[in-house]
């Protein structure tokens, strides 16, 4: 069994050098850039809507406690339940109860990203019950038996054709591979599950204190006919997904449409405040929300990188990050992929296993410019390797800084060895690539750079020899 | 120790040392709740009259592919509604009781299930259009506010292939916050346990980032405003 | 005004061509140029992979050596975001705090001092041929470097500036990146060369030596004839 390092390290070779990958994510991000350009373009002032967003959740976050409770209790008021959820499983085990005492048989699911990080379906399909995920890209993926690719968009990694195939071997009689085509399979199959379904369960995009609210965004309207056809609704999600006030949306729905998926808003943006209420024709008898800490509260006592809990999991730093588009998601194994999954991932599940997601980034920042609530990404990805380091440093690689220090703090001494450098380089071609080359992790794809007959400081020394 | 006492008391463990607000480089600037009126300047612009917020609309609809019609009055709903039942050889619909929703309906003179008293799901999955009113129309977004009192429960806006919103200038607001202030005034904090934001017929970009309608819910949305 | 020179170490042994440009130009300006030839390393390498002691330990000389310029110029974006972003958070509640804030607030990239500092454009240059301008990611978005390479590669004579795809996209190089992570690197900078050809350029130029020292390094291996030149270089051809 691979530790996680050499794991990722295997398949983000591999996916790296797949150039057909690489196309198809370009390609699917092409437009996705087109989009998001035009719309953030509409904004009078995008720039101070940033900053006004991360305040919001600045607040929600440093607050934590008391907007927690405020939610808990107006929703609680109005006949819905809240499950205080330690763990994944404890999480896990309350809707086993819930599934067992309804004797549910057909469960849906729109999709929940809280889901996949308790394994929920592994559970509940252990336990014999039926899970079928409505989310296009989820079904997919479900069908195909792997994690999703990318938090919002978890199908981008397989092309029509691969769908096709993938519909024909298990739906069955699946011809054209045309992407209208393919979406009315899954909506024919998908139909007959929301009307038979007894559970339906999801995730939460936000949580208003104010009002004890959940809302979901969403494009396809899998999540509405999930919240509202079944009996009992669950949702479940992160205790850090709360909002102060119900207003706050009109905000964050239009960044998060627009950061997300380039729309002005996405298609339908739910707010959930309850069962069925008196007087309602539909709409589930039962509403649990499940609120999972999971270890967030371990990234909430770090204050450098609390802002990492302001996430609004719209996915603007995967669709931007240079590493994620050439390694893809599934190297990260993780279930939050990209610069946020890099920096939250060891907070979640222990710094020195994931340390080397932290590592595996040029540090461009290109993450950090696109996140509309403005979370430090990229210098967190700097916090994780200085902690990592301090925590358990790798004692040649801190004696290696200690020698360059030494060297570099003796500008005569690296004056000598620039000159060894430009005297050894005449031989570098006999070793060059092979395994006895020093720089053979440069060389492998890469010529070196040729040390300069003269140096700058010797450019500056003759220079300042003249009269 | 219920866990609910444990998770606060970890939050409340790990908030005693301060966070730096974003945006401030590190020094402890102070982070501030914005009203929502403020968000306006920052999003994008709408204009004030209601003549020019049609417009706007009218323009979001076409981009979101939402079919927009305005019309003279409140009369033309019943006709409009008919020619559209027969373009689109409708066999049944779905519809809950209202002011615009009881005048028009009736006069496509199809078989009609209304969901007032409950309804069997199955029925309505049958049924070809769901003809609901709404609470707002939202000019900025291009989005229709519904909620489960306003439209006929959650389902009947998005099970049915087509959904008609019957809806009068009137409701027009500007943008979201507006929006809300239109829900708060109808229902105090009695809120229906369903609120949403429809913005164009249902779509998905999940093959390939094409866009395609009709992924779970409407394939089409028609808007008849007057 | 006295411009002390920021010539970080790859520059000084493999790209000294970049600095003395600079000195060219700024002395055309009539500006009086300094260098410190002890001052050899921004201690970017050990701090960017997690040992900030080891990083201290050249940069608490490299802070010392520094203290009494008026203006430090860097011939790279990346080492002068180092000094003027990362060094006040390196000793942070530390007793150099304070001249890493006083070095911070003194320190620029190359094209930001002429444009910004120095209020110059035109510098009179000549250079034919048809360029493509490289933002290196720190420059970019750590100091906020976007227009003023360009206002200055504008006035530049018979030079054609052609955008390129996803020009603020990263080469790939990353420091120690490269070396930990090759090949995730290595396809990066595929991806930036791709770019970069497609514009027909004749000249990939940038602000920063290591992202050209990655992308050059790339283009000889695949046998391509684009040139890498850093902006100083551009500049100061007559």
């Amino acid at each position: 069994m691979n530790t996680p390092v050499e794991q990722f390290r295997e398949d983000a070779t591999r996916v790296a050098a797949d150039e057909q990958h690489r196309r198809l994510i370009q390609g699917a991000l092409g437009k996705y850039y087109v989009a998001r350009d035009r719309q953030v373009g509409r904004f009078q002032d995008w720039q101070s809507a940033r900053q006004a967003a991360a305040e919001t959740k600045w607040e929600a976050v440093n607050h934590l406690d008391q907007h927690l409770v405020s939610f808990a209790e107006k929703l609680e008021a109005r006949g819905g339940k809240v499950f205080w959820a330690n763990n994944s499983a404890e999480a896990r085990d309350y809707i086993l109860k819930i599934c067992r005492e309804k004797k549910a048989r057909c469960i849906v699911k729109s999709k929940a990203m809280t889901a996949e990080e308790i394994h929920l379906n592994a559970a509940l399909e252990k336990d014999g019950y039926e899970v079928v995920e409505s989310d296009l890209g989820e079904y997919i993926v479900q069908l195909r038996k792997e994690a999703p690719y990318h938090f919002v968009f978890p199908a981008m990694h397989l092309s029509r054709g691969d769908i096709r195939e993938l519909f024909d071997r298990e739906i069955g009689n699946v011809k054209s591979d045309n992407p209208e085509d393919l979406t009315m399979v899954a909506r024919r199959v998908l139909r007959k599950k929301y009307c038979e379904a007894d559970i339906g369960i999801s995730g939460a995009n936000f949580a208003i204190a104010e009002t004890g609210m959940i809302s979901i965004t969403e494009n396809e309207g899998n999540a509405r006919l999930t919240t509202s056809l079944p009996r009992v609704h669950i949702a479940v999600m992160g205790i850090e997904k709360v909002l102060p006030r119900l207003e706050d949306l009109a905000l964050f729905l239009p960044m998060l449409g627009t950061a997300g998926a380039g729309q002005a808003i996405t298609c339908y943006n739910s707010m959930i405040g309850g069962p069925r209420q008196p007087g309602e024709c539909d709409g589930p008898e039962e509403f649990h929300v499940v609120l999972l800490d999971n270890h967030r509260t371990r990234l909430l006592a770090d204050p450098e990188q609390r802002d990492a809990l302001h996430c609004i999991r719209c996915g603007a730093c995967l669709n931007v990050c240079p590493i994620f588009k050439n390694i893809g998601g599934h190297s990260y194994g993780t279930t939050y992929q990209g610069p946020i999954g890099s920096v939250i991932t060891p907070h979640f599940r222990g710094l020195q296993d994931w340390k080397h997601l932290s590592n595996a980034s040029s540090l461009c920042g290109a993450c950090t410019s696109a996140c509309p609530v403005k979370i430090d990404i990229h210098h967190h990805l700097l916090h994780n390797r200085r902690n990592a380091a301090t925590q358990k440093p790798r004692w040649w690689e801190k004696l290696a800084y200690k020698i360059a220090a030494g060297v570099l703090n003796w500008p005569e001494f690296y004056a000598f060895a620039t000159a060894v450098g430009r005297v050894m380089q005449k031989f570098h071609p006999l070793v060059k690539g092979s395994v006895l080359d020093p720089a053979r992790a440069w060389t492998k794809t890469r010529e070196l750079p040729q040390v300069a007959p003269q140096s700058f400081r010797d450019y500056w020394r003759a220079r300042e020899r003249k009269p | 120790m219920s866990a609910k006492n444990e998770i606060l008391g970890r939050i409340r463990e790990a908030l005693r040392e301060p966070a730096p607000v974003p945006g401030h480089h590190g020094d402890h600037g102070k982070a501030q709740l914005h009203a929502s009126a403020e968000f306006s300047q920052w999003l994008p612009a709408v204009g004030e009259d209601l003549a020019s917020q049609l417009d706007l609309f009218a323009k979001n609809s076409a981009d979101l592919k939402t079919e927009f019609h305005l019309l003279a009055s409140r009369e033309e709903f019943a006709p409009r509604l008919r020619e559209l039942a027969q373009q689109n050889n409708w066999k049944r619909v779905a519809t809950h009781s209202g002011a615009l929703t009881d005048m028009a309906v009736p006069a496509i003179g199809l078989p009609t299930l209304k969901t007032d008293a409950g309804y069997e799901v199955n029925a309505m999955e049958q049924c070809d259009a769901g003809i609901t009113e709404c609470d707002a129309l939202v000019a900025q977004t291009g989005s229709i506010l519904i909620t489960s009192r306003s439209a006929g429960g959650r389902a009947l806006s998005v099970l049915p292939p087509h959904h008609v919103v019957l809806v009068t200038r009137a409701q027009m607001v500007p943008d979201l916050a507006a929006a809300y202030v239109v829900v708060r005034e109808k229902h105090g904090d009695k809120f229906p346990s369903f609120i949403s934001f429809i913005t164009g017929p249902s779509r998905t970009g999940d093959i390939e980032r094409i866009l395609v309608l009709g992924a779970h819910g409407p394939k089409r949305l028609t808007v008849f405003c007057c | 005004m006295k411009i002390t020179l920021f010539i970080p170490c790859f520059v000084n042994t493999c790209f000294p061509q970049a600095g003395i440009s600079m000195v060219q130009i700024f002395e055309r300006l009539g500006h009086t140029v300094d260098y410190r030839e002890q001052v050899v390393c921004c201690g970017q390498p050990a701090f960017n992979s997690g040992y900030w002691d080891e990083a201290r330990l050249v940069d608490e000389r490299t802070l010392g050596l520094l203290a009494d310029t008026d203006a430090v110029v860097s011939a790279s974006g990346s080492c002068g975001a180092m000094l003027k972003v990362f060094y006040p958070q390196l000793f942070d509640g530390r007793p150099q705090a304070d001249a890493a804030r006083a070095l911070a607030a003194k320190c620029f990239e190359f094209s930001d001092f002429l444009v910004t500092k120095l209020g110059v454009t035109d510098l009179g240059a000549r250079f034919p041929g048809k360029v493509t301008f490289h933002d290196g990611c720190h420059g970019l978005r750590e100091l906020g470097v976007k227009s003023q390479p360009r206002k200055l590669l504008e006035k530049v004579r018979d030079l054609e500036l052609v955008e390129m795809k996803e020009a603020e996209s990263c080469c790939g190089f990353g420091g120690t990146f490269a070396a930990k992570f090759p090949m995730i690197s290595t396809a990066m900078g595929e991806v930036k060369c791709a770019s970069a050809l497609e514009t027909g350029a004749d000249f990939i130029v940038s602000n920063d030596s290591s992202c050209l020292m990655q992308i050059a390094g790339l283009l000889d291996r695949q046998g391509r004839k684009v040139r890498t030149l850093h902006i100083a270089e551009v500049l100061a051809s007559r």
